[in-house]
């Protein structure tokens, strides 16, 4: 499970000089083209803001879980290194979130930095120990993670007598019960600027997808340039002949770790994205499903591609309820169609897996490829 | 300022007249027809209560089949939410914002109606008769678009501390529990209506996690605590290791089983009739597997139903009488708005049901709400089991607690 196992396109940037970055999936823009691609950009990410209030939201869990899957992305489509426990690292940054708004009395904004800031440490400490770990071992004992995520979140710690109890980690994530949070209102000024410009209120629907872009951005634009560092480099070299990549240099533990602890990161970011979003938290919400549903989302999207996380987030928030909607749709025929929704999912997943074996970025990149090659 | 000030009055007067006339109808209501969206689990591990999504759609299609209420058709928009609470959240707001359902009527489940709860209160759209028996759902003045339906556990301890306390004042309670929010809810509403004599009478308690195999040995503890009532707060499968491990420590006190695992073909059965004599239950709707209710007009008229709308249905399941009983309470608060279907009409008409008999409610349990009370039911009878089933006894006892306890 470590070299040639991984899919994926063979980064051609590798052996390129850094200056000629500004690229498409590997197809060189005139200056015209890169501007018009541009604007083409923003005005897709603004486009949701002017659509109704559901499909602002929708469009903001998009992005949220695109972040997400980008965070397993990292680590298994550059650095070779399996997860089925992220969703502990989704609940790790959820609860954070919510701590420190509710208990610190932060500002929700605030506590994003923290946050990544927590789950990079708790990353980097659970790679340390599981590098030991190769390949199906590691991503059995993530899967331990993942499983043990729900429980630990209603851990109510360990009876002392009297009803009384000690290290309750429930007292603080709200157990069973969950943790409703504070509304992430929009800043006053902004509010006043849009209330000019469309004569309405800035919801807080728009104001949530406006700070979730704003922070997905950031963290895609933080992912393309570690990608393309000298440590992007050294985190591919591990993945495609870890023992070559010793010789080289560089400290595979290290770097194997970090990547675990960028990962972590990136995911527990998503996860305090979603708790703002949802303004609830439970312990459900953080089930090895979820962890099941980044690695869906990485390996629908690419799992070796920084924007393919853009498509499998779309993927894994759109196509159940499309799948919801194909089963109720056969209720004349069947009974308890909506017992289908998962049957129909699978069908769309495996007819996925077939017509883009390396996910929408390489079908995308096949496809620009050759139209770039006709023109 | 005079000036502005009038301009504020006339203004204000305007908004009031607009938004008057804007509330006359929710959203999703047409002269032909009222949108009503639920989120029910009909996959993932809480699947076995689908049962009671499509009970109510069977019966909003029997109401439909006879013209509707005052012409207008329920449209029931029921949605898997697979029990997961991020999910509840996506569809119920979908639900709200896309499909412009009037109101959300029987969401199933603890952690799911919790995600929405707030969302819900702040959208003031109403969230109603929620298939859950937490406590937290009646709450009018922190949260009063959102209502419970079912008594809720507190209340059953209540009922429970009221028997023990009328029959055996010098008991000597033993307590076994699931640490969850169910548990403690039940817990809770013993303490409650024990009031001063809890630590008099409370001498053990045992809590179990969801997880555990077994809970054998709790029950060997809570036996030599030397109780002689024993409140037994667990789901189906510990029930019935409860009652096969009493039996055969011979323990012998006042057993109460909560209302939760108290049926025969999942619990009693399993653990063995000759185990089971003389335990304690409670009930608020009519068992249909009850003998006595055979020839019952009431019995009947649902079994009529279920014969008609929802053949594939389970006669034996509870929650198909659960779903046909919640449905008559929502067309009858419909019924009662009349043509004001706004939802603030409803909600009002929802917490203004006075001695209201829906269908197979036990004899003498009637539904009852104000503005100040948002649980409608809070009754129980107590039954005791007497050779193949439960015999109901006494009067029927209110275990009413308070609002938002």
């Amino acid at each position: 499970m470590t070299t040639t196992s991984m899919p994926g396109p063979m980064p051609a940037f590798l052996n390129e000089n850094p200056k000629d970055r500004v690229r498409l999936l590997g197809v060189r823009l005139p200056l015209l083209e890169r501007v018009l691609l541009w604007i083409m950009v923003v005005a897709l990410c603004a486009a949701p803001l002017f659509a109704d209030g559901y499909t602002v939201y929708e469009f903001g869990k998009v992005l949220m879980y695109a972040l997400a899957v980008l965070g397993l992305n990292l680590l298994t489509g550059f650095n070779g290194q399996f997860s089925l426990g992220h969703s502990a690292f989704f609940a790790v940054g959820a609860y954070s979130t919510a701590i420190m708004m509710e208990m610190l009395g932060m500002p929700y904004w605030t506590t994003i930095v923290p946050a990544a800031a927590i789950c990079f440490l708790s990353g980097f400490l659970f790679g340390l120990p599981a590098l030991r770990l190769e390949g199906l071992f590691l991503a059995l004992a993530t899967f331990a993670l993942a499983i043990a995520t729900p429980q630990l979140l209603k851990f109510e710690g360990f009876d002392i007598g009297d009803g009384e109890h000690i290290l309750s980690i429930a007292a603080i994530t709200g157990g069973v019960q969950g943790k409703g949070l504070d509304t992430p209102y929009p800043p006053e000024w902004l509010n006043s600027i849009w209330l000019a410009a469309t004569g309405d209120d800035l919801s807080v629907d728009r104001w949530k997808y406006m700070f979730t872009l704003i922070v997905v951005a950031i963290m895609f634009w933080g992912a393309w340039n570690l990608v393309h560092s000298r440590t992007g480099r050294a985190l591919i070299a591990i993945r495609d002949n870890p023992l070559s990549a010793k010789t080289m240099g560089i400290n595979t533990a290290i770097f194997k770790s970090a990547a675990f602890g960028v990962s972590a990161m990136y995911t527990g970011v998503a996860g305090s994205l979603f708790a703002i979003m949802d303004e609830y938290l439970a312990p459900e919400s953080f089930t090895f499903a979820e962890a099941i549903k980044f690695l869906v989302g990485g390996v629908v999207g690419g799992i070796a591609s920084l924007f393919g996380a853009l498509f499998g987030g779309w993927f894994v928030l759109e196509i159940p309820n499309l799948a919801d909607l194909m089963a109720s749709s056969l209720a004349d025929f069947i009974n308890n169609p909506q017992g289908l929704t998962g049957l129909i999912y699978g069908l769309f997943l495996i007819f996925t897996v077939y017509v883009m074996p390396m996910g929408a970025a390489g079908l995308v990149q096949i496809l620009v490829r050759k139209v770039a090659d006709k023109g | 300022m005079k000036l502005a000030f009038g301009t504020m009055v006339a203004m204000a007067a305007l908004a009031l007249a607009v938004g008057g006339a804007e509330a006359r109808n929710a959203p999703g209501v047409t002269d032909k027809e009222i949108k009503i969206g639920n989120s029910n689990p009909y996959s993932g591990p809480a699947a076995a209560y689908s049962s009671i999504g499509k009970s109510i759609g069977a019966c909003f299609d029997k109401f439909n089949a006879e013209g509707g209420i005052n012409g207008r058709k329920i449209n029931f928009v029921s949605v898997d939410d697979g029990y997961s609470p991020p999910r509840t959240v996506e569809q119920i707001r979908k639900l709200v914002e896309r499909e412009n359902v009037a109101f959300v009527f029987q969401t199933l489940g603890t952690p799911p109606n919790s995600a929405i709860h707030e969302y819900m209160n702040r959208k003031k759209v109403p969230q109603l008769f929620v298939a859950t028996g937490a406590t937290k759902w009646g709450q009018p003045d922190k949260f009063p678009w959102t209502m419970g339906w079912q008594p809720n556990y507190q209340s059953e301890g209540v009922v429970f501390a009221r028997y023990l306390m009328a029959n055996f004042p010098n008991a000597k309670v033993a307590i076994l529990y699931q640490n969850d929010d169910y548990g403690k809810d039940y817990v809770h509403g013993i303490e409650i209506g024990l009031g001063d004599k809890l630590k008099d009478m409370v001498v053990a308690r045992e809590s179990y996690e969801v997880t555990d195999p077994t809970i054998e040995s709790q029950v060997v503890n809570l036996k030599n605590s030397g109780a002689d009532a024993f409140y037994n707060v667990t789901t189906p499968k510990f029930a019935a290791q409860a009652i096969s491990k009493m039996a055969e420590l011979g323990w012998k006190p006042v057993h109460y089983l909560n209302s939760v695992s108290n049926s025969i073909g999942s619990v009693i059965s399993k653990a063995g009739f000759e185990k089971s004599q003389d335990i304690v239950t409670s009930f608020y709707l009519k068992d249909p597997n009850d003998p006595e209710w055979q020839n019952d007009d009431d019995y009947k008229a649902w079994s009529a139903w279920m014969d008609e709308y929802y053949p594939d249905g389970d006669k034996t399941d509870a929650f198909t009488v659960y779903g046909w009983s919640v449905c008559h309470t929502l067309i009858t608060t419909l019924e009662k708005a009349g043509n004001d279907l706004s939802r603030e009409n409803i909600m009002k008409q929802a917490a203004d049901l006075k001695d209201y008999k829906a269908p197979m409610l036990l004899p003498g349990i009637t539904i009852n709400t104000s503005p100040t009370d948002f649980y409608p039911i809070e009754e129980w009878q107590l039954a005791r089991f007497k050779d193949k089933g439960w015999e109901r006894f006494g009067p029927i006892i209110a275990g009413a607690v308070g609002s938002g306890s």
